[in-house]
């Protein structure tokens, strides 16, 4: 499985999570542009991957009992991060993982309200054996590429979202701020484009945007697994009377929600939501956090690129596709220096370790205590604002994590590693050039190239021996996966 | 405007990368330079805790009516005595830990803490919490600004950050903190024994230890693995402590555990960073029970099973802790049995040279009360936040307030040494 150009493997770590053995072959004989292709217009991939959980050529899940990912926050987590490693539309669970991030919600609010099993179906259910809306990450899927105003007003109807950010006591006599204030801070525009009385008026606007339970929901465990939440509008719980924002709501420039009834009160939170989305500052805000997502967080975002993504996104009606589109197309994304600045997530490097090193037998239930490690547990962002991005996710305590998940990863292959490379050659040379064929960290200075030749050799001169390739190969990849130089994207 | 996180600290640790180059034993180092022993610990209260049910204005009739279904019943409250302006205050039921501090007279209070046009922004506000400037929610912290003053080689482990994450507060240009959330994973491991497990650590040090010119980020990545590596092994000296004292299975219990193990294993760090979350409290935070009271628990609790276990080493008259949060909340409780974003808080101090009691006046909640802001619905600040630095950095840490805060806020500070 030789390495792929590195513009591809860039591309491949950026649209997606790394280049395992497969990937390799899918993408080694395409163009750049037929690849990105290939990647933004996914939906000619076929969206197979969830059905291949259990097969013993890909990487395994564990679990207590039944593997449950609609109703169980574990099997969740493994469900999601197969997909990363395993999708055919790596883009997509890409972009997933991207809206998690900005529309943070953590599963344990949800338990609190509603129980652990409604809270791990409100999060993951998928849609199919069990009754109820799909979970809050089935809409990042359905909406990965699609229309960012449409994705938001889903968002706000979302019950996840309703409970995490306590839209249920949202009523006219007492206006709950929460979601209020932060579809302007975090979702839209971003402090500074916003007033504390936009915040209020805000909150009165989605006065009565509420969930109703089925008849068959209970909170606790001896409920019927069908039992679920859904969005309901409680016309008689909206605040009617007039709401004034500081940038305009209308087309016309009208700062204004007029009053209304109570009955067609729900259009307000629609009206309030296209003009966020249609905002200018949304546009610039996604612009950036695109830049940071896909090429950068070394190089501040440059002012003609978010000039450009906004402007995208401002043509297009708010879709996404394009706008994407734009920034995997765009001179900055190629620009050699952009290529390893990125530290990566959490998420994505374990997916990419993972497929980089192998998974023969490995058990994706040993990733959930290394990632709360790591800093990063999947539906349990730490606040609303999402994850602390960029260096941030760079600690000593962290950095442990990720490296001493290196090593589980790394001594979970080993018989795979060694007779993968036996046939690399007879030298220390050969074995770390076909193990830098395999994983693909930022280029090594010579002092840490001398270390690792130092060492392959640490225990007596290079004889190639079954033994020696055994403790070696997976000391090797403990040390790649383990460097600074893996970290960066 | 937010923040650029990501930008400062790594052009903050590039400097690090190269103190950090420095010979090992640094805590020898510390000790020959004869610094003395008192040591801070920072307990953040994350979310914005609800002061007016931690310190309670008992006989405030409109805290009654404006919180029909959170107040706290007079008869529940731990009376704690009147403050300078005649009223009558005590601590939320379930902070009982906290009083046997009080009694002490080893807690102070301080009431109103906060600064002009408060922020709602539970990050902006935690930021500026963490620069101490009201003005900025970027750029370095008031503790790593400390730190900055600190005799360099800089010991890796001056400063002990509990969380996952490097707060703003402990962020500087010259000062990196080890982030150490579980003390008892933060260990080396490899997918071999014996001697190629400890070849495969040498190589991995030596990697660390590279210097990376040119590549900013990448010296970033390699100083915190090098930091870690360093630090491992007096980490693991502080998991071995066996406290004197049963504390609490809490978050912020075992956190706070571990930090007693660093303090009397004689670690040496001088600022610890503990925070423990869950105070952005929107809906159904109950009143003397229910999940407020619980948060109350954890902290009155948390904080009680350390004050005790640091007097029962000999250690209390060396170790004060400070609390805080990034804001207090709505004097109204709204309409889902919470409260939300307000303005002045309640922060703490307590610890073997504190003076305890109570400091500041209570605000009174009636509506049109100048103690109050934004049309009565919140709290008005009294003192402001970094006066309370300023008394910490000046009379427990023994350096001058006034360039790490960038002003003098001495004057007025409450005399809570």
């Amino acid at each position: 499985m030789s390495q792929l150009n590195s513009e591809m493997d860039h591309l491949l770590r950026r649209a997606g999570f790394g280049v395992s053995p497969a990937d390799a072959e899918t993408f080694r004989d395409m163009s750049t542009s037929a690849a990105i292709a290939h990647l933004v217009d996914y939906e000619g991939r076929p969206d197979d991957v969830d059905a291949r959980i259990g097969r013993p050529d890909h990487a395994q899940v564990a679990t207590k009992d039944l593997f449950a990912p609609d109703i169980d926050i574990d099997d969740a987590r493994q469900r999601w991060m197969f997909r990363m490693i395993h999708t055919r539309r790596p883009l997509q669970e890409k972009m997933a993982l991207f809206w998690h991030n900005h529309f943070a919600t953590a599963y344990s609010k949800l338990v609190a309200d509603s129980g652990t099993i409604q809270a791990a179906k409100m999060l993951a259910h998928k849609p199919g054996a069990l009754r109820g809306p799909q979970g809050q990450v089935e809409l990042f899927r359905q909406y990965a590429l699609g229309n960012y105003r449409d994705l938001l007003l889903q968002v706000a109807q979302d019950p996840a979202m309703v409970v995490w950010l306590d839209g249920q006591s949202n009523t006219k006599a007492k206006p709950q701020e929460n979601f209020g204030r932060e579809v302007m801070e975090l979702f839209t525009v971003g402090v500074g484009h916003y007033t504390e009385s936009d915040v209020y008026a805000a909150a009165r606007v989605f006065t009565g945007w509420n969930l109703r339970k089925s008849v068959d929901y209970r909170q606790d465990e001896y409920g019927d697994l069908n039992g679920y939440q859904e969005f309901v509008y409680s016309a008689d719980q909206h605040d009617t009377s007039a709401k004034t924002f500081s940038f305009p709501i209308y087309s016309n420039g009208n700062r204004t929600i007029a009053a209304g009834t109570e009955s067609g009160g729900m259009q307000d939170g629609v009206d309030l939501i296209t003009a966020l989305a249609v905002h200018p500052e949304t546009a610039r805000r996604l612009a950036r956090k695109f830049w940071n997502f896909f090429i950068s967080e070394i190089h501040q975002p440059d002012p003609a690129f978010v000039d450009g993504a906004a402007a995208i996104y401002l043509q297009n009606r708010t879709e996404i596709r394009p706008v994407v589109r734009y920034v995997l197309t765009s001179p900055w994304f190629t620009n050699p220096a952009m290529k390893y600045a990125r530290y990566s997530w959490p998420s994505e490097f374990v997916a990419r370790a993972i497929k980089e090193v192998g998974w023969q037998g490995f058990s994706l239930d040993k990733v959930r205590a290394p990632m709360s490690g790591m800093g990063m547990l999947l539906f349990e962002p730490p606040n609303v604002g999402g994850w602390p991005l960029g260096a941030g996710w760079f600690s000593t305590g962290t950095m442990l994590a990720r490296t001493n998940f290196a090593a589980t990863l790394a001594a979970s292959q080993k018989e795979n590693l060694a007779s993968a490379l036996e046939s690399a050659g007879p030298t220390p040379q050969a074995l770390l050039a076909a193990m830098l064929d395999r994983v693909t960290p930022a280029p090594f200075d010579s002092a840490p190239q001398q270390a690792l030749m130092s060492y392959l050799i640490a225990g007596g001169a290079w004889t190639g021996s079954a033994e020696q390739l055994n403790t070696r190969a997976a000391g090797l990849a403990r040390l790649l996966v383990g460097s600074s130089e893996y970290q960066l994207v | 405007m937010r923040v650029s996180r990501r930008l400062f600290i790594r052009d903050g640790v590039t400097t690090v990368t190269l103190g950090l180059a420095a010979p090992a034993f640094l805590s020898a180092i510390a000790q020959a330079q004869g610094l003395p022993s008192r040591r801070l610990v920072v307990i953040y209260l994350g979310g914005g805790n609800d002061a007016l049910n931690t310190l309670i204005s008992y006989q405030d009739a409109t805290y009654y009516s404006r919180r029909p279904s959170i107040a706290v019943p007079a008869g529940q409250v731990l009376q704690v005595g009147t403050d300078a302006g005649g009223r009558a205050l005590g601590l939320h039921p379930r902070l009982g830990g906290l009083r046997n501090i009080f009694n002490e007279g080893r807690l102070a209070l301080v009431q109103r803490t906060g600064y002009p046009n408060s922020s709602r922004s539970h990050f902006e506000a935690t930021d500026i919490f963490g620069t101490a400037n009201p003005q900025s929610s970027t750029g370095s912290g008031w503790l790593g600004r400390y730190l900055d003053t600190l005799p360099r080689p800089l010991d890796a482990l001056a400063a002990w950050n509990t969380s996952g994450e490097t707060p703003r507060a402990l962020l500087s240009a010259q000062s990196g903190v080890p982030a150490i959330p579980n003390a008892t994973t933060y260990t080396y491991a490899s997918p071999n024994r014996g001697a190629a497990a400890l070849q495969e650590r040498a190589a991995a040090q030596v990697m660390a230890a590279n210097l990376a010119a040119g590549r900013p980020h990448l010296a970033f990545v390699n100083s915190t693995s090098r930091a870690a590596i360093e630090t491992l092994d007096r980490v693991a000296q502080a998991t071995s402590y066996t406290p004197t004292v049963a504390y609490p299975n809490s978050g912020l219990g075992l956190a706070l555990r571990t930090v007693a193990g660093a303090i009397v294993r004689g670690v040496g760090s001088r600022v610890y960073w503990v925070q423990t979350g869950g105070f952005d409290t929107h809906a159904q935070q109950g009143a003397s029970g229910g999940s407020y009271g619980n948060l109350m628990g954890t902290l009155g609790d948390g904080a009680w099973a350390f004050y005790s276990d640091m007097r029962n080493q000999g250690l209390a008259n060396d170790t004060t802790v400070l609390v805080f949060s990034e804001f207090g909340r709505r004097i109204s409780e709204n309409g889902s049995g919470g409260t939300d974003h307000g303005a002045a808080g309640v922060m703490m101090a307590l610890g073997g040279m504190v003076r305890g009691g109570l400091y500041g006046t209570a605000a009174s909640l009636a509506p049109g009360s100048p103690t109050l802001e934004n049309n009565s619905g919140d709290v008005r600040y009294e003192t402001d936040f970094r006066s309370v630095y300023a008394k910490v950095l000046d009379q427990w840490l023994g350096v001058n307030s006034v360039p790490i805060l960038n002003g003098d806020f001495r004057a007025g500070a409450p005399a809570i040494f």
